[in-house]
């Protein structure tokens, strides 16, 4: 029993470095997509052609080998990072790729009457995007961001691949040490449900509370 | 950096090995994937409780966790109950099943747009329940949603280089192993990034043609509604 407890704050350990990599990357992710998902959209032709080579590249390889072109190439080029580091760079860069559209889409969701009425009110571009647009586009992005933050936290499992002492990791080192196998990775799956399953009660409070008093004003 | 263009000539027959597995996983794991789909899909859609709730759950469940870990539990679990399966056909099943639950969500999806009046109809004309489903339901929902499938292909392709883990000799273990023994890792992991850039970029083409092509199947059908 005591030694399982041993093992059990191993994981926990693990379990922490997951939701560390979660949450950089989830943050870093959010930039990078409203980022290139308003450059995709932008005035700027230059802007434009670079959203659309980055959102393409990123969303065209696996993330698999951008994890290991960062952590292995870029060194060679002089930048060398930390497993941690890598791991956020990778997931942020690929996952924002995904949300860049998901941010597109949902301005270009936005009625069109919008955009006319600020122009009516002699509103900037960009109090328009920050006042008007953005505001109600975050709501249409909400749940599909959740999927996208799901799907990172998935993603963290690689990253035991470079080395860092995630949850996956520890199962494998625990599995390695006690040559159980069950234990510790049904432990880990029911983790890793139970972290997906707060990402999603969490966004949809947020909804929830974001569209509060919207209802008959949305379509 | 340097890139040495006589060191890719000489890894790219071994590479190209790799890419057949990781073409052959992809398919394969494809095909269960969408077949075993559509088995939730419907398995979840089942009056009974005891089996649309546990599907549920397995589907919920599936999707909440990764995919790596999946393949370690069938890799290393299976062979203690007594079944040794190659890696390959470990990371085949691990691949298939995690995206059935994608893939039963599309279904889903295209089965929930099917209008309820062909339920109905299905009944008034007295068909049984499986004739519902196989001649009524099935092929009004499946043809719309058949653009979203080819997405899952793709996604799942760029999946694969996580059997390498399990020890499977696709492309991406195949590149490591050779970045390993020669210490070049600049050559074999960027020619790996390109192999699936250029594949997923051709695919999508694929798929806006699906889109062109099935599409409009969805709108016919409601329209006739």
């Amino acid at each position: 029993m005591e030694m399982w407890l041993g093992y059990m704050q191993l994981i926990l350990q693990g379990a922490w470095i997951t939701v560390q990599l979660t949450a950089y990357g989830c943050a870093f992710a959010l930039v990078v997509a409203i980022l290139a998902g308003l450059g995709r959209i932008s005035r700027f032709a230059a802007l434009r052609w670079l959203s659309v080579g980055y959102i393409e590249f990123f969303r065209g390889t696996s993330i698999f080998v951008q994890l290991f072109w960062i952590y292995y190439v870029l060194p060679l080029m002089g930048f060398t990072l930390s497993p941690m580091q890598a791991g956020v760079l990778a997931l942020g860069l690929n996952v924002g790729a995904y949300g860049a559209e998901v941010v597109r889409s949902a301005i270009q969701a936005v009625d069109g009457g919008q955009n006319e009425a600020a122009v009516a009110v002699n509103l900037t571009r960009f109090q328009t995007m920050r006042h008007i647009i953005l505001p109600q586009a975050f709501v249409i992005m909400l749940p599909t961001f959740g999927n996208n933050a799901i799907e990172l936290l998935k993603g963290t499992a690689i990253v035991s691949l470079i080395s860092l002492s995630d949850m996956t990791f520890q199962a494998q080192v625990v599995r390695a040490q006690t040559g159980n196998t069950a234990v510790p990775f049904i432990t880990i799956l029911v983790l890793y449900f139970a972290i997906a399953s707060v990402i999603s009660f969490g966004v949809r409070s947020l909804e929830k509370r974001l569209t509060r008093g919207l209802d008959g004003v949305r379509a | 950096m340097d890139w040495d263009w006589q060191f890719v000539w000489q890894i790219l027959p071994t590479l190209a090995e790799g890419a057949k597995i990781t073409i052959i996983a992809t398919l394969l794991g494809y095909v269960l994937a969408v077949v075993l789909g559509l088995l939730l899909a419907i398995m979840r859609r089942s009056h009974n409780g005891f089996v649309s709730k546990p599907t549920a759950g397995f589907v919920e469940f599936v999707r909440g966790t990764p995919l790596l870990v999946q393949l370690y539990f069938l890799f290393y679990i299976l062979p203690e109950a007594g079944i040794t399966l190659a890696p390959l056909v470990a990371g085949v099943i691990g691949l298939g099943l995690h995206y059935a639950t994608y893939t039963s969500e599309v279904y889903r999806a295209g089965i929930d747009n099917v209008p309820r009046g062909q339920w109905e109809a299905a009944k008034a004309c007295n068909f049984t329940t499986r004739q519902t489903w196989r001649h009524i339901v099935l092929p009004q929902a499946i043809m719309p949603v058949i653009p979203a499938l080819a997405n899952y292909l793709i996604a799942m392709f760029k999946e694969t280089p996580l059997l390498s883990a399990i020890t499977v000799l696709e492309l991406m273990n195949q590149a490591r192993s050779i970045a390993n023994y020669n210490y070049r890792y600049v050559e074999p992991i960027t020619l790996v990034g390109v192999f699936f850039l250029v594949i997923s970029l051709i695919s999508v083409v694929g798929v806006k043609y699906l889109e062109r092509r099935f599409g409009a199947y969805g709108k016919r059908g409601r329209a006739a509604s």
